[in-house]
């Protein structure tokens, strides 16, 4: 257990940092805007019900959610859709309404007899926010810091997917891997810090109401101590490289981590580039982030180009035509380059237990359509919302018993347990082999191809070419064995995608 | 000293004060007394403004409190009332340097001012660091009567200031108020409706009732010509409360 465990402490430092840093960022950014926001919704009683009502309202949206809407909003405002700026201002409007709520009631319930004193000695409003409102509802305001501090390290593991590293690096990752070891440091961390920023500010707190100095000075050294951790500029590993580093995407399965690995890898041995890998996006964040610029590269599947970023709501032509036709319209529509097919294709497909295959003689989709009414059927977060189900269900009339989203994976487990009796798999996962499941035919061609492309940015494919041609060496070089060899050593032979990648890396040096 | 002419003041279709004038001079005790609801306290809050009048007029000093700011007016005005109100998040002395902070005062003239106002009030030097709740309710409220004569004010407000405290300790706070006031020439309204405080420690009482100040003279004077009989019976109360007490307790001679 030592070996996945200190592979994962490694990258502790840097998740960790992240994560404060997106912390106290967003907590500082809360209390400089709640506090006073309180103060006003005190102040004009006609502001509070506004003000509270929609912090409320910001507050009932999931965080996920909120998350998710950050990319296109900024993205429409022409920032930065993907990285720190989604993920810090989605913390921060959460943050706002336990800060703002229990400044207001802080504020109100404070003893009538000590404000009419404040007013007889003859304060003037200021000074009586200053000297005695303030002061005195300093315990319930930071009791909703508190609040907010524990709500924001927890919202801030959610942020991976829009490109911001943290804690939920680990976790995802993990989960996508089936790492415990990353899980658990990822959770681990997390709740740790939740715990030290907690101690940090209620020390502050009770320093403040005991009038005593050394505590909150002790606890402001140490918030101080964190950031300036946090914060200072890390040492980036040289790794003898030239130009500005790259960034690699990949979306939120072990296929696209270790996809991404080899790109990076392939960029620094090939083209002496540094390269860096930014894991976990979300599928049409990874597209959006590409042609922004904001990532450099990575691999997606020309199936999910044709429907989801052309919004064709055809099966499209053949493989061929179809790759030529995306090749055409990505470069002129959105300045993107189609670099290289890498050999394989990851389709989804319907995947059934050998058991239910032979028992309903189950061998294409025709055949499932005819016994869909008995069979419940499992599939990732983004397929029932596609191009292909719809085209499916229009060409087959499959219409199961039951239909349920679940994370990708989880799927495996559910159908080799008996919780569902279908399932969409990905063509090139080495489990469909593992577990002995029948891929039904897709005998009506509903199912457009989904050959793995790499992608380049505008921007690389103007300032590098040399970039380019060291990935169309790729071109071809993963086959559907191979990358199904792969994905089997980290979904099933527990490695990290770096060591997978290295793996196939290593076996390239020697051809060449 | 002060004075108030014509002082009214509505609370929605209700008349609280209507058309109440007095003067109070240098050195001068005034007690208002009446049921509750008879505008006394109200009467009081308009002098330093934390009610403003809708009609009337109250000088202090020969200047129309109107024209001055109002946080600028109640630091020259001494403002004691029953529930007391010190800041509880500080210390007794931190209390009692609130009004010279405001004034702006030095560090040290306020440490020196601090003495002097605990010595003046009989607080135990000691009690200076303790916070208000840690004291008793005497204490408590000498800490708001130092706090009240912390800027040297010429004039002092009182609302019911020792209404809360238990007989023994009323008695020995309002000896001690009674003479500081005089020792220190002070001109005083003092609102309560304890007729026998307000024939203890006032120069002149006026009785209000229903908003309208009916009558006002020293005790001797509303004693001896009530304008009617609830004056009268008003008047008669202490007395006949001595009278009871005194048979009460001496009984067996």
């Amino acid at each position: 257990m030592s070996g996945p465990l200190s592979e994962q402490l490694a990258l502790l430092p840097e998740y960790l940092s992240a994560h404060v840093r997106l912390t106290l960022a967003a907590l500082a950014a809360g209390t400089l805007v709640a506090v006073p926001a309180g103060i006003l919704a005190h102040r004009v009683r006609r502001l509070e019900g506004p003000v509270l009502g929609v912090a409320g309202i910001v507050q009932t949206v999931p965080a996920l959610a909120l998350l998710a809407v950050m990319v296109p909003l900024l993205s429409g405002l022409g920032l930065p859709g993907i990285g720190t700026l989604p993920a810090l201002l989605a913390l921060v409007l959460y943050s706002l309404l336990p800060i703002l709520r229990n400044t207001v009631t802080g504020l109100h319930g404070l003893d009538p007899a000590v404000l009419e004193a404040a007013r007889g000695v003859g304060m003037t409003p200021s000074q009586r926010l200053r000297l005695v409102e303030l002061p005195l509802a300093l315990p319930v305001i930071v009791a909703g810091i508190r609040t907010a501090t524990a709500w924001t390290v927890g919202m801030a593991t959610l942020s991976t997917p829009v490109g911001a590293p943290s804690l939920g690096n680990f976790i995802f990752s993990g989960l996508q891997t089936r790492n415990s070891a990353a899980i658990l440091t990822g959770c681990v961390a997390a709740a740790g810090l939740a715990l030290v920023l907690d101690l940090l500010v209620r020390t502050i707190a009770r320093g403040c109401a005991l009038q005593r100095r050394r505590p909150i000075v002790l606890a402001l050294l140490g918030l101080a101590a964190l950031a300036a951790w946090a914060f200072a500029p890390a040492p980036r590993v040289a790794r003898g490289a030239v130009g500005r580093t790259l960034v690699v995407g990949a979306k939120t399965f072990t296929e696209q981590y270790v996809l991404a690995e080899i790109l990076a890898g392939t960029v620094h041995e090939r083209a002496h580039h540094g390269a860096r890998t930014l894991s976990s996006l979300g599928s049409t964040v990874a597209f959006d982030a590409l042609r922004r610029d904001e990532i450099d590269l990575y691999v997606d599947y020309t199936g999910t180009l044709w429907a989801s970023v052309m919004g064709r709501t055809d099966a499209g032509p053949g493989r061929q035509e179809m790759e030529d036709a995306l090749r055409r319209w990505l470069q002129d529509e959105a300045g993107v380059t189609l670099v290289a097919r890498l050999g394989f294709e990851n389709a989804y497909c319907f995947a059934v237990r050998r058991e239910t295959a032979e028992r309903l003689e189950l061998r294409t989709l025709s055949d499932a359509a005819r016994h869909a009414g008995e069979l419940s059927l499992a599939s990732d977060y983004e397929f029932f919302a596609r191009q292909e189900w719809r085209s499916v269900e229009a060409r087959y009339g499959l219409a199961f018993r039951d239909k349920r989203t679940m994370d990708p994976s989880l799927l495996y487990q559910a159908i080799a347990s008996g919780q569902v009796d279908a399932i969409t798999a990905y063509s090139s996962d080495s489990r469909i082999r593992t577990l002995d499941l029948v891929v039904l035919e897709d005998e009506k061609g509903a199912i457009p191809p989904y050959d793995a492309v790499v992608l380049a940015s505008p921007r690389l494919a103007r300032e590098s070419p040399e970039v380019l041609a060291a990935l169309r060496t790729l071109d071809g070089a993963i086959g559907i064995d191979t990358m199904r060899a792969l994905n089997g050593r980290v979904d099933e032979g527990r490695e990290t995608p770096a060591a997978a990648a290295e793996s196939f890396l290593a076996v390239r040096r020697k051809q060449r | 000293m002060i004075e108030v002419h014509g002082l009214t003041r509505r609370y929605a279709e209700r008349l609280a004060v209507a058309d109440v004038s007095f003067q109070v001079g240098a050195g001068e005790l005034l007690a208002l007394v009446g049921d509750s609801g008879s505008g006394k306290t109200t009467t009081l809050k308009m002098i330093n403004r934390l009610v403003e009048p809708d009609a009337g007029r109250v000088t202090i000093e020969g200047r129309d409190v109107a024209s001055l700011d109002p946080h600028v007016l109640r630091r020259s005005i001494g403002y004691v009332f029953q529930a007391i109100g010190l800041f509880p998040h500080m210390t007794v002395a931190q209390n009692l340097a609130v009004p010279l902070g405001l004034l702006g005062w030095s560090r040290e003239r306020i440490d020196a001012r601090v003495t002097e106002l605990l010595a003046l009030v009989e607080l135990a030097p000691g009690l200076a660091t303790r916070f208000p709740a840690g004291l008793s309710g005497g204490e408590q409220q000498r800490v708001g009567v130092a706090r009240a004569l912390a800027a040297s004010p010429h004039v002092m407000l009182l609302d019911e200031p020792f209404g809360a405290l238990d007989p023994l300790t009323r008695d020995r706070v309002q000896r001690s108020f009674d003479g500081l006031r005089r020792r220190l020439g002070l001109a005083a309204v003092f609102v309560t409706h304890d007729m026998a405080e307000a024939v203890m420690l006032a120069d002149r009482i006026g009785v209000m009732r229903a908003g309208r100040l009916v009558q006002i003279g020293t005790p001797a004077e509303l004693a001896r010509a009530p304008v009617d009989d609830d004056v009268a019976r008003l008047l008669d109360t202490p007395r006949r409360q001595a009278r009871l007490v005194a048979e009460r307790l001496g009984g067996g001679t």
